[in-house]
C-alpha cells in the first residue's frame, strides 16, 4: 500500500508539545509513526519535504454550502470538494438545505457517495432537524445519523417554535446528535438585509438588528439547558450573543459556537457601495461586535472557525442589493484570513489556530480518529506556509461561483498542500 | 488637460461637497429664467441623449426630468419598467448594459432597491443621475429644496430646519439632512420614535461618515441601557449640527423652515403606528404646531401631499407653504444637473 512520510516539518498537534524537525509516516490512509530529527527514517516511501512548513491535523469545516443534490449551477460536491481542498480543508460538513432538502437518510448516502467519487475531501453531511426544514415535525435523526450525518440543523430557516426545538433537542440528545443553530429570530430580522445600526441609517438599508440573533441565542441555551442536549451556535456575530455563550459554558451547559472569516475581518462598513458579495445571513455587523468576536475567540469562547461557505451564480448576485440572495464563499479564503487578521495581528497562536480549524470540529461533531495526528488516526493532513505572500482572485476560484468579497486581497499564510486518506489532493 | 467626454454621475449629496452644492444651486438659478422665456428652449445639451429610466412609479420627477431634458434641448427617452429587473428575468446588470450599449450620455435611475444607481455607475459608461433610490438618496429633490430655501431665505448658513415624519423610510430626509448640515444649517428631526432611529443623529458625524462606537448589548446579565460611547466631532459635540428631538413640538420650536415628510398607509399595516388618524393628530402639522416656529417660518413638502394627515390642508394652502414653488425650482435644478453630468461647467459667482 502507499506510504508517505512527510519530512522535517513542524508538527502542531495540540495534544503533544510542539515539535519541530519531526517526520510522520502515513499508511493505508492512516497515521503510522512519528520520527524525531536524529531518528533512521523509513526509505520505501514517496517523500514530502516540509522543511519551514507546519503540519497539522486536517482542517475541518464545519459549516459550508455545496448545493448538490438540486442546485448544482451553483456548486457540486465535487467542485465544492475541490475548493475545499484548496483551501486547506480536508474535511467539509454540508447544511441540508439542498433541493430536496437533506432531511433523510437517502439523501444523506447521496451526499456521502458524491464526495467518495469526487475522492477529494471527506464530506460530512449534516440533516435537517425537521422535515422539509419546514419547522413543524421532527426529520428522521436517528436514519440520518446511521447514513453518516454529524449534526442537525435547518440552518437559514431556524425553527422558530421553541416547543418543537425543545422536543428537537430532547430526540437528538438520544442520538447523541449536536443541535446547531442559526439564531435569528425573524420576527425582528425580516425584510432587513444588512446589520441594523448606524450605517443601514445611512445607506437606507433595512436592518437586521443584532437583537434577532441574541433573542433566538438565548432561548436555545436555555432550551440546552433544561434538556442537556448539545447546542452549537453557528456564526456568532454579536457581542450579545457571544456574551451568552460565555455565560452559558461557565454555567456548564453545553453548548459551543463558531465564528467565520468574514465576521472576524469585516464590518458593516463594507457594504457602503452596495457590493452584493457584502450580503449574507448574520449580516457584516459593526465594529463593536467586530471587537466581541475577537475578545470571544481570543478568550476562547468561541470553539472553532467555519467559512459559511455559500456559493451563489453570478447572475444571482448580479441583482438589486435588497434582492440578492445572502452568503459568499469562503473555503479558499479562510485560512488567509485567519492567518492574517488573527494569527499575525497576535490574537492567537498556531496552536489555538489548529485548535479551531481541526481538534474543536472534530471534538463537536465526535469525529474519532480526526483533529489529531497521533498515529492510528486518519491520515487527513493540513500544510500550512505561515508566511506565504499570495492574492485571492475569484476568477481562480474551484468553486462553481465567485461571490466572494475578498476578491483581489493579498493575504500572508496560506494552505500549502491538503492530505486526505493519506493522499495529497492538493498542492500549491 | 480636458477630457474628451467627462462623465460625473449623480449619486447622492453625501458624496458632494459644499462648494459642489453650491455650483450646481447656481447653475439652476441661471437655468431657472429659460423656463420663464415665451420660448422655453436653449440649445446646451443638443445632441445629448438622456435617458429616464424608471423603476418605480412617479408623475412629477419623471415630468421635472423629461421637461429639464427637453428645454435643454437633449434628446430624452422615458422608460417605465414594473418593478424589478427580476420581474423580466433579466439582471440589473443585463438592463444598465443593454441600455448603456446604446450610448445615452446620461441615464437618470429611480428605483424602490437603495444602491441601484451606484450598481448601475459601475458598468455604466454613461452618466448616472440619481432620481430616488429606496430610502437612500433623493439627490435632487434636496437641491430643489435648497433652492426653494435660498430663494425665500436668501441663504442655507445658520437656518434651524426640522425634518418631521418618517424619517426612517426616506431618501427625501437623507438628502436634506446631507445638503442642509454640508451648508451650515441646523437640522432637527422628528416623528414617531418607530420611524426616527436616535442613532440618526450621527448621519453626518464626521461627513458622513458615522464613527465612534454603536449600543452594543451585553449579554443577558447586564443591563441593556448603557449609554451609547459614540464619538461625536468636538464641533459637532458643541453645536450639534443634526439632533433628533423627542417631540414634534421641540423640533419645530424656533424652526426658519419646516419640512414635512409623506407618511404611507403601508407603515400603519407594519405596526409603526396605529392609525392615520391617529397620526394626524398626534404628528401632523397643523396652524397650532407651526405656530412654534419663527414667524416668517416656511413650510416644504415633497408631495404628493396626504391632506389632512401629515399636513393640514389650511397649512398646505397658506401663504407660508411653498410647495409649487418646490416643483417649480425642480426644473431649473434638474436642468443643471444634466447640464453638469453630461460635461457642463458650473457657474461661477
Amino acid at each position: 500500500m502507499m506510504k508517505l512520510l512527510i519530512k522535517n516539518g513542524h508538527l502542531i498537534d495540540p495534544a503533544t508539545p510542539e515539535n519541530t524537525g519531526m517526520s510522520i509516516l502515513l499508511e493505508d490512509g492512516k497515521v503510522a509513526a512519528w520520527f524525531g530529527p536524529k531518528e533512521d527514517l523509513p526509505t520505501d516511501c514517496e517523500i514530502f519535504d516540509a522543511s519551514g512548513l507546519l503540519v497539522a491535523p486536517g482542517f475541518i469545516d464545519m459549516h459550508v454550502h455545496l448545493r448538490e443534490p438540486g442546485q448544482e449551477h451553483k456548486e457540486t460536491i465535487a467542485s465544492g470538494c475541490a475548493a475545499a481542498v484548496a483551501g486547506g480543508w480536508t474535511s467539509v460538513c454540508p447544511m441540508p438545505n439542498t433541493t430536496p432538502i437533506n432531511d433523510n437518510a437517502a439523501i444523506t448516502r447521496y451526499m456521502i457517495e458524491q464526495a467518495r467519487k469526487a475522492g477529494l475531501a471527506n464530506v460530512f453531511p449534516i440533516g435537517a432537524i425537521t422535515k422539509s426544514s419546514d419547522g413543524s415535525e421532527l426529520a428522521e435523526m436517528g436514519e440520518m445519523k446511521a447514513a453518516g450525518a454529524v449534526a442537525v440543523s435547518d440552518d437559514g430557516r431556524p425553527v422558530p417554535n421553541a416547543g418543537i426545538m425543545r422536543r428537537a433537542m430532547q430526540y437528538a440528545r438520544d442520538f447523541d446528535l449536536p443541535v446547531i443553530d442559526h439564531c435569528e429570530d425573524k420576527s425582528l430580522s425580516s425584510g432587513g438585509v444588512m446589520h441594523e445600526g448606524r450605517v443601514s441609517l445611512l445607506l437606507g438599508l433595512k436592518g437586521m438588528p443584532a437583537l434577532a440573533e441574541e433573542i433566538d441565542a438565548v432561548r436555545d441555551i436555555m432550551l440546552a439547558h433544561e434538556t442537556g442536549a448539545h447546542i452549537h451556535i453557528a456564526h456568532v456575530s454579536t457581542a450579545g450573543a457571544i456574551d451568552a455563550v460565555r455565560q452559558a459554558k461557565a454555567k456548564g451547559v453545553n453548548v459551543t459556537c463558531e465564528v467565520t472569516p468574514h465576521h472576524f475581518t469585516l464590518t458593516d462598513r463594507a457594504v457602503e457601495g452596495y457590493d452584493t458579495n457584502t450580503k449574507m445571513a448574520p449580516p457584516l455587523r459593526s465594529e463593536e461586535h467586530r471587537n466581541a468576536v475577537i475578545a470571544g475567540i481570543k478568550d476562547g469562547t468561541i470553539d472553532a472557525i467555519a467559512t459559511d461557505h455559500a456559493p451563489h451564480h453570478a447572475d444571482e448576485k448580479a441583482l438589486e442589493y435588497d434582492r440578492a440572495p445572502f452568503g459568499i464563499t469562503g473555503l479558499e479564503t479562510a485560512i488567509g484570513l485567519a492567518f492574517s487578521e488573527l494569527v499575525h495581528k497576535g490574537v492567537i497562536d498556531l496552536v489555538r489556530l489548529v485548535e479551531m480549524c481541526s481538534v474543536n470540529p472534530a471534538r463537536i461533531f465526535r469525529l474519532n480518529g480526526r483533529g489529531t495526528l497521533k498515529p492510528g488516526s486518519h491520515a487527513d493532513i493540513t500544510i500550512l506556509d505561515p508566511t506565504l505572500e499570495w492574492t485571492y482572485r475569484n476568477a481562480d476560484s474551484r468553486s462553481r461561483s465567485r461571490n466572494s468579497p475578498f476578491d483581489g486581497r493579498s493575504f500572508t499564510g496560506a494552505a500549502v498542500a491538503t492530505i486526505v486518506g493519506g493522499k495529497v489532493v492538493y498542492r500549491r | 488637460m480636458e477630457k474628451p467626454f467627462r462623465r460625473r454621475d449623480l449619486l447622492g449629496i453625501r458624496d458632494l461637497t459644499a462648494a459642489e452644492i453650491t455650483g450646481i444651486l447656481d447653475t439652476a438659478e441661471t437655468f431657472g429664467e429659460i423656463s420663464t422665456r415665451e420660448v422655453k428652449k436653449v440649445p446646451a445639451l443638443r445632441g445629448k441623449t438622456i435617458i429616464n429610466l424608471f423603476f418605480e412609479a412617479s408623475t412629477r420627477t419623471r415630468t421635472s426630468f423629461e421637461l429639464a431634458a427637453k428645454r435643454l434641448s437633449a434628446d430624452a427617452v422615458n422608460i417605465s419598467v414594473a418593478s424589478s429587473s427580476l420581474s423580466k428575468g433579466e439582471t440589473l446588470v443585463d438592463t444598465a448594459m443593454n441600455l448603456d450599449a446604446m450610448a445615452p450620455d446620461c441615464i437618470v435611475v429611480r428605483h424602490s432597491s437603495a444602491g441601484v444607481p451606484h450598481q448601475l455607475a459601475k458598468v455604466s459608461k454613461a452618466a448616472i443621475v440619481n432620481a430616488g433610490d429606496g430610502a437612500n438618496e433623493h439627490p435632487t429633490q434636496a437641491l430643489l429644496d435648497a433652492m426653494t430655501i435660498r430663494e425665500h431665505k436668501g441663504q442655507i448658513e445658520g437656518l434651524e430646519v426640522a425634518i418631521l415624519g418618517d424619517i426612517l423610510h426616506s431618501r427625501v430626509a437623507r438628502s436634506n439632512i446631507h445638503l442642509l448640515t454640508k451648508l451650515g444649517a441646523r437640522v432637527r428631526v422628528a416623528g414617531p420614535r418607530t420611524l426616527v432611529p436616535k442613532d440618526f443623529k450621527y448621519l453626518v458625524a464626521a461627513g458622513g461618515n458615522p464613527s465612534g462606537s454603536e449600543d452594543v448589548r451585553r449579554g443577558i446579565s447586564h443591563p441593556s441601557d448603557t449609554l451609547p460611547t459614540g464619538r461625536v466631532s468636538a464641533s459637532a459635540a458643541r453645536d450639534p449640527q443634526l439632533e433628533v428631538s423627542d417631540h414634534i413640538e421641540e423640533a419645530i420650536h424656533g424652526a426658519d423652515v419646516v419640512m414635512i415628510l409623506r407618511i404611507q398607509r403601508e407603515r400603519q399595516d407594519s405596526a409603526y403606528f396605529p392609525t392615520l388618524r391617529e397620526y394626524a393628530i398626534h404628528y401632523g402639522l397643523t396652524n397650532e404646531r407651526l405656530d412654534l416656529a419663527k414667524k416668517d417660518a416656511i413650510v416644504l413638502h415633497p408631495g404628493p401631499m396626504n391632506r389632512g394627515i401629515e399636513i393640514a390642508s389650511d397649512v398646505a394652502d397658506s401663504s407660508r407653504s411653498l410647495i409649487l414653488d418646490q416643483v417649480k425650482y425642480g426644473v431649473a435644478v434638474r436642468m443643471a444637473v444634466l447640464y453638469l453630468a453630461t460635461g457642463g461647467q458650473p457657474t461661477s459667482e
